[in-house]
């Protein structure tokens, strides 16, 4: 079989996007007592895609990694010209891995931990939707497509929140669903757009949703009208990033959901975004891209240093943790918005290993919450007496996520604010004042160089706090503050090694993406 | 002739059952009303099976064995409804009819 | 096959294995050693560490003696070109993966095609980069360097077996000296061969030629289509650095056998201390600026986790973070450097080699130099605690005594002056060193930085009870010492410092830890007080030490120091550092003078604390004299000629400045013409004396005349100053209350209340109003109009109901039956009325 195109039945993405919800379909069918039964099934339904993705990592040509492969174009819904159109290429592979690896480890995380008020089947069944909607998103190569994965993925964690949340859930689920869902109109208007005004070389409408064909003639748009269209998707995407100013929905809907639910969110979710923009919103519109350009590099900026800053004023382990997400996203929309080779390898670097280290925060701060029932950072200590592997962990975490070289963070942050130093149309003037874009992004170089400090800043005053120290009187002796489980320890190692070998080894990602991104900036003329 | 004065007597035994069902509050007394209405039925099963008989008919005992057949379900009956009846005074501690409105809408 | 493969040569490509050992360690430590201790107690898991750090050192000590001969028959023409091209590892081409191997092959090629066949093939294909092998091999049987012996020893033993077989002034061979050299050296038909290569390779360059260092790289990782490489660099800096290290670090991991006994976390010291070797090796031998800000930070994370090794006491850990976030603000500074340097060597490259190529071509951009260079430098400042980050140095010694001698005296704060050294030629253009004078164009920052903070370390020194914190201080000046020697030029003399300062230093350390394990673990000199008595070989050591960091003429501190001096008062481009050199000598005046005050409070008159203090054991005084003894006898390693019987006197060429010879670099490094040597200065170093006496009288007349103690009683400018030095210059108050807590409080609570109110506000006032206008709707359109409708029929329907239910719907079986038979009746009369 050719893996470079091929049928829908035989395409073995068909197969790593399709078997969760063939799993749920099983689990619908097996009563709800059965509670092990449907762990069981939902981790072996996940660990089937992830066979899945072996399989695709086998047939994959890594020397070819800038073009699509295992593409699948065929009919879907054709009075509106779009059309099932999939595919793989350096850009997706990643993030497409990263989803395939999460998911499992939540469902063992979630082994002995389903949050209150229970339910497995449900959980499990949810999990298991959100999977093909993150799969979905990921390979849709078709913009209504990857709107309607994009939407799938909507509910099932609102559901999530709001059922499994904490005690603000409804506020917190309400908000993130409301302010996404307004998002995504601006969005489909956007794609709509697209679709009724891009034209080809010469000079007919293509009308096609078609993500290959329009970043082959996005350009053809004229400028003013790219710029408009640019300005839906920056909103759209922007939001689930989410970008300063619209972050706001982030702290509560991380604060509140299950450890699991922000693990996925913060894992996964946030990236859609990014990868919108990466995917979507660049090739197809270039000039746009220029000339947003520095506005993307300046709220990066802003909500680098304005999310450490945040997390400073933090008094809740899980919120702190959120805020940060904030920041690091930052880093990735600086190394997006220079438009250049180093900024955009990194921004996807800095995916991952955001997806690696803040999922991994995610899971400490749930443990966490666990056994003290609390995550205020004032009654934590003396993690590392009570529970000392888990306090361990933690530390090694918090140095990863303040991007310490030789784990994974360091790769997402030092490139990005590398290729601040020259952004790809460095002559061209910008909105402020009229400067230069290089004197612009040299300045955010400066901050975002400057964040790193805040970040070690909040990140190791949280650890002093909760991990330095004696525990206080009131958790000294309680039986429930055990060390690291079994369940927790399978769900994190694989978590922990790869923010060691994705930091020594950076090229295990930069190499799969390099050739795509180049590809991708074939737009931009250089 | 004949079958008519059994069907007339069929038909008074009737309305005697229904009158005692409709109005009697005792529960008891409900459930001998019915006894009633089926044994005017049984009346007219024998007068039918009677009159047909004479005639000659294949089916000359079906009439009879359908009244047999009434006083086994009409034993089994009266045994289910005095249990209830039992039942209901046991728990409501009367058997007036009037006062079981459970149904009410 | 892989044994014949075993050489020094091979060895030196393959130097990355010496910090992968420490590494393994680490791993080791990490998984196991919890089991290790609880079956075969503690003494198992020091013997894992000093066993990897003792491989180690032996590895770095055979490194040292490889590059010794490296310099003393350099590779040439072909040779010289393989080995250049290994450390300019071009980028964006495909080779050089395999490390070592294959740059061999490529040297191997090389070789061949010039006319080195002879040497190729009798040391069986090593190629021309083989070719000093044969001679090196029987070298070294002839000088009989005794493996296992201590570094400086090596060095010298290797250095005397030099100079008798022949050879080579300072300051680089010549032509006709390194054609003469090689028949010395003993091997047949070397001669003629070296000549002629030279002749083809270098002959048109002049009479100076560089000893290429060695190089191997593999790829890191690839953005678009730029190949970055990690590699390892071997030439006489690194490979001292290697030697002091691994030296210091085993040193330290015996002696914490004993120190740390019983520590409820020896395991987790024991790890840390393997990372944290591994970490400043892989610091030492990057070859290029990404890899050494993943050292340097790296080597930040050990000092984190070992400053709170004690974490449950809360000044521990502040301490700790203090170093690391003052350190991390240094980094940005180290970062935007990295990154500047990276574009300014026009071929975007991290390899040091590109970086300082450039900066010594003549179309260097000054300007962009000088920022890149002030930006490191703004990293050196804050990890080699200069001023006026130095704050956090201080406090660093609320970690276990031998970590502050291994991290926070001997190596890691040293890392900023390696840095330095390192990218010199950056420095040097970047800040024009080489045009001398106090005040450069773009001002010396280095210098002026290295200046003030010797003179405010020394200051500080003065009113510290603590004896950590009077030799932390130390340690800052000292640094300053460095750093201000690297300032005005005097390469050389600032890393034959850092070298000797290691050693007493860590001693001096060791020394104090041993005290304090005596004194019942305090470090306040006024509970300690006549320990001389009790501690005799602590006491000796100490002194040693303290003779050998106040620059006590034969002690190696002296002539380190002075080079530094002799090289501030040459100055550069003809014009002295004469603030420079007046700041040295008060400075090395006012050293003398704090460690006379620290040396008398704690050994000499009577004991003033509780107990009884007792000499500690072997474990800990053998690595205190090692070292006394290393801090004398490095003395020898840079002798100045002139001592020797000036320039021209054979035993000045075989024994005078060895440590320049073979530690200072040739290879892209600025030349004779630029970066001149300075020479032996007889009237600054008999100034240097004096200043080290007079230091030393004025501090015993202070104290034996008591008015030590009424100093911060006295009014006036002596108690002014006193208070002003107490606070520390009221620096941590500004970082500390105003900066720190200014961001935490204020700055952070602000932001997050815009966030909640103003953001967020927005976003919920967008969520109300929502709510509000669709309430209005819901209200009067919706509920009011277009409901009311459907409620209407709702309403019919339900009334109706309701009337049906009073009437039909008692709940009374009977009524129903009553109902029932009367439909019943009513259908039987329409059946016999209608149906016929």
């Amino acid at each position: 079989m050719n893996f470079t195109s091929g049928q829908f039945w035989t395409s073995p993405i068909t197969y790593a996007v399709f078997l969760p919800l063939v799993g749920v379909l099983v689990m619908l069918l097996v009563p709800r007592a059965q509670e092990d039964l449907h762990k069981g099934l939902a981790l072996v339904t996940s660990l089937l895609a992830v066979a899945m993705g072996v399989y695709i990592h086998t047939q994959f040509d890594y020397s070819n990694a800038k073009s699509l492969q295992g593409v699948v174009d065929t009919e879907w819904i054709e009075f509106i010209h779009s059309r099932w159109i999939v595919g793989l290429d350096g850009i997706a592979l990643p993030m497409f891995y990263l989803t395939l690896l999460v998911v499992p480890l939540c469902i063992i995380y979630s082994w002995n931990h389903i949050p209150h008020p229970g339910n497995a089947k449900a959980f499990m069944i949810l999990l298991l939707v959100l999977e093909t909607g993150m799969l979905g998103s990921f390979v849709a190569q078709d913009l209504i497509l990857f709107f309607v994965f994009f939407e799938v993925v909507l509910l099932p964690m609102y559901f999530m929140i709001g059922v499994w949340g904490g005690e603000n859930r409804q506020y917190a689920s309400i908000k993130f669903f409301l302010y996404t869902l307004f998002g995504s109109a601006l969005m489909i208007i956007s794609f709509l757009a697209l679709y009724f005004l891009t034209k080809d070389a010469d000079g007919n409408l293509i009308s096609s949703f078609d993500m290959r064909l329009l970043s082959a003639n996005g350009r053809h748009i004229a400028e003013g009208t790219q710029v408009l269209i640019f300005g839906g998707l920056f909103v759209g995407f922007g939001i689930k990033v989410p970008i300063f100013p619209f972050h706001t929905w982030l702290p509560d809907a991380h604060t509140q959901a299950p450890t699991v639910g922000s693990v996925i969110l913060a894992a996964v979710l946030l990236k859609l975004g990014t990868y919108g923009f990466i995917r979507i919103a660049l090739p197809i519109l270039p000039d746009a891209a220029r000339a947003w350009s520095p506005v993307i590099g300046l709220v990066a900026a802003i909500g680098i240093i304005y999310g450490a800053l945040c997390c400073l004023a933090q008094t809740d382990m899980k919120r702190l943790i959120a805020f940060s997400s904030v920041a690091h996203m930052g880093y990735v929309m600086l190394g997006i918005a220079t438009l250049t080779d180093f900024g955009i390898n990194a921004a996807i670097f800095g995916m991952v290993a955001h997806g690696f280290i803040t999922g991994m925060l995610f899971f400490v701060a749930g443990s966490a919450k666990e056994r003290y029932h609390t995550l205020e950072i004032k009654r934590l200590g003396g993690l590392l007496i009570s529970a000392p592997r888990m306090g361990w962990i933690l530390g090694f975490t918090s140095m990863a996520s303040l991007g310490l070289p030789g784990l994974a963070g360091f790769w997402g942050e030092f490139p990005a604010i590398l290729s601040a130093y020259s952004p790809a149309s460095p002559d061209r003037a910008t909105l402020f004042f009229g400067w230069s874009q290089v004197a612009v992004f040299r300045g955010f170089m400066v901050v975002a160089a400057i964040g790193t400090v805040f970040a070690a800043g909040y990140l190791l005053w949280l650890y002093q706090r909760v991990a330095f120290g004696t525990p206080s009187e009131e958790f000294a002796d309680d039986p429930h503050i055990h060390d690291v489980n079994g369940f927790e320890w399978a769900a994190w190692l694989p978590l922990l090694v790869g923010i060691v070998v994705l930091g020594v080894y950076p090229n295990l990602i930069f190499h799969i993406t390099s050739p795509a991104v180049s590809q991708a900036l074939a737009a931009f003329g250089k | 002739m004949l079958a008519n004065q059994f069907l007339l007597l069929g038909a008074v035994l009737f309305c005697i059952g229904v009158y005692g069902v409709l109005a009697r509050r005792n529960g008891v007394a409900v459930l001998m009303s019915i006894e009633l209405i089926l044994n005017s039925v049984n009346i007219n099963f024998l007068a039918f099976n009677a009159m047909w008989a004479r005639n000659g008919s294949p089916a000359h005992i079906s009439g009879a064995v359908f009244a047999l057949f009434v006083i086994t379900v009409a034993a089994a009956e009266v045994g289910v409804g005095l249990a209830l009846v039992l039942m209901l005074y046991r728990t409501r501690k009367s058997i007036d009819v009037d006062k079981i409105d459970a149904l009410k809408g | 096959m892989l044994l014949a493969e075993i050489n020094l040569e091979n060895l030196m490509r393959w130097a990355f294995v010496v910090p992968l050992i420490m590494a393994c360690s680490f791993l080791f430590h990490l998984l196991f050693s919890k089991k290790l201790q609880k079956r075969f107690g503690e003494k198992a898991v020091s013997a894992v560490g000093v066993f990897a750090i003792g491989v180690c050192f032996v590895l770095s000590l055979a490194i040292g003696v490889g590059w010794i001969q490296r310099v003393n028959s350099p590779p040439t023409g072909a040779a010289f070109t393989a080995a250049e091209e290994a450390c300019k590892a071009p980028y964006g081409e495909a080779g050089a993966e395999g490390h070592g191997t294959e740059t061999g092959g490529a040297t191997e090629g090389h070789g061949g095609e010039t006319k080195t066949e002879a040497p190729g093939a009798s040391t069986e294909g090593h190629g021309g980069e083989t070719k000093p092998e044969a001679p090196a091999a029987g070298h070294e049987g002839a000088a009989g360097i005794a493996p296992g012996e201590s570094a400086s020893a090596a060095l010298l033993t290797q250095a005397e077996g030099e100079g008798h077989t022949s050879e080579a002034p300072a300051g680089g061979e010549t032509k006709t000296e390194a054609k003469t050299e090689a028949p010395a050296a003993g091997g047949e038909g070397h001669g003629a061969e070296g000549a002629a290569a030279e002749g083809e390779g270098h002959g048109a360059e002049g009479e100076h030629h560089e000893v290429a260092p060695v190089c191997s790289s593999v790829t890191w990782f690839e953005i678009g289509g730029m190949k970055f490489e990690a590699g390892t660099v071997v030439d006489g800096l690194s490979a001292m650095m290697l030697v002091t290290v691994t030296l210091i670090s085993l040193l330290v991991h015996i002696y914490s056998i004993e120190y740390l006994h019983g520590d409820v976390r020896f395991t987790h010291y024991y790890a840390f201390l393997s990372l944290f070797s591994a970490s400043m090796l892989f610091y030492v031998l990057s070859s290029n600026t990404l890899q050494m800000l993943t050292g340097w930070e790296l080597v930040g994370v050990c000092s984190f986790a070992l400053i709170g090794h004690w974490w449950e006491e809360k000044k521990n850990t502040d301490a700790a973070l203090k170093a690391f976030l003052t350190n991390r603000v240094g980094d940005t500074g180290l970062i935007i450097g990295v990154i500047i340097t990276f574009f300014a060597a026009g071929a975007k490259s991290f390899n040091v080699f590109h970086i300082n190529e450039y900066a010594l071509s003549n179309g260097a951009d000054k300007g962009l130099l000088f920022l890149g260079a002030l930006c490191l430098f703004f990293g050196v400042t804050s990890k080699s605690g200069q001023f006026p980050l130095h704050t956090w140095l201080p406090d660093a010694m609320a970690g276990p005594t031998p970590v502050s001698a291994l991290i926070h005296a001997a190596t890691m704060v040293v890392a900023g002056v390696y840095l330095v050294a390192r990218m010199f030629p950056t420095f040097f253009v970047g800040m024009q060193i080489g045009v001398g004078g106090n005040w450069a164009p773009v001002g010396n920052y280095v210098a002026i930085i290295g200046a003030t903070t010797a003179l405010i370390g020394a200051g500080l020194a003065f009113v510290q009870y603590d004896l950590k914190k009077v030799l932390a201080y130390s340690t800052v000046s000292q640094l300053g010492y460095m750093i201000l020697g690297l300032g005005v030029g005097a390469w050389t003399g600032a890393i034959f410092h850092l070298f000797t300062h290691a050693m007493f230093k860590a001693c001096l350390f060791l020394g104090a830890g041993s005290c304090s394990h005596a004194a019942h673990h305090t470090f306040d000199m006024r509970e300690m007080g006549g320990l001389k008595k009790y501690m005799p070989i602590t006491q000796k050591t100490f002194l040693a030490c303290t003779f050998a960091l106040s620059g006590l003429p034969l002690m190696s501190g002296f002539w380190s120091k002075d080079e530094i001096l002799a090289g501030a008062a040459q100055g550069q481009g003809g014009k002295p550092y004469m603030v420079m050199l007046v700041i040295g000598l008060v400075v090395g005046g006012m050293t003398a003078s704090y460690m006379t005050r620290a040396y008398r409070m704690t050994f000499l008159d009577d004991y003033r604390g509780h107990g009884h203090p007792h000499e500690s054991p072997k474990v800990m005084t053998v690595p205190l004299m090692i070292l006394t003894v290393l801090a004398f006898f490095a003395t020898f390693l840079n002798i100045p000629k002139l001592l020797l019987g000036g320039e021209t006197s054979s035993l000045a060429k075989s024994f005078g400045v060895r440590f320049e010879h073979y530690v200072q670099p040739t290879f892209i490094f600025p030349g004779e013409e630029l970066l001149k040597p300075a020479p032996f200065n007889v009237i600054v170093a008999g100034l240097s004396m004096a200043a080290a006496l007079g230091g030393y009288l004025i501090m015993r007349q202070y104290m034996t005349a008591g008015i030590a103690k009424g100093a911060a009683a006295k009014p006036g400018i002596a108690r002014g100053i006193y208070s002003f030095l107490e606070n520390k210059y009221y620096l941590d108050a500004l970082y500390e209350n105003v900066i720190r807590d200014g961001v935490k409080g204020p700055i952070a609570r602000a932001s997050y209340w815009v966030n909640m109110n103003i953001i967020d506000g927005m976003v919920n006032a967008v969520g109300v109003s929502a709510r509000k206008v669709g309430e209005v709707t819901y209200k009067y359109v919706d509920q009011g109009g277009i409901d009311g409708l459907v409620n209407g029929t709702g309403a019919v329907s339900n009334e109706g109901g309701q009337l049906l239910r009073r009437v039909f719907a008692t709940g009374k079986v009977q009524q129903y039956g009553a109902w029932l038979f009367g439909g019943a009746v009513v259908f039987a009369a329409l059946i016999v009325l209608f149906v016929k």
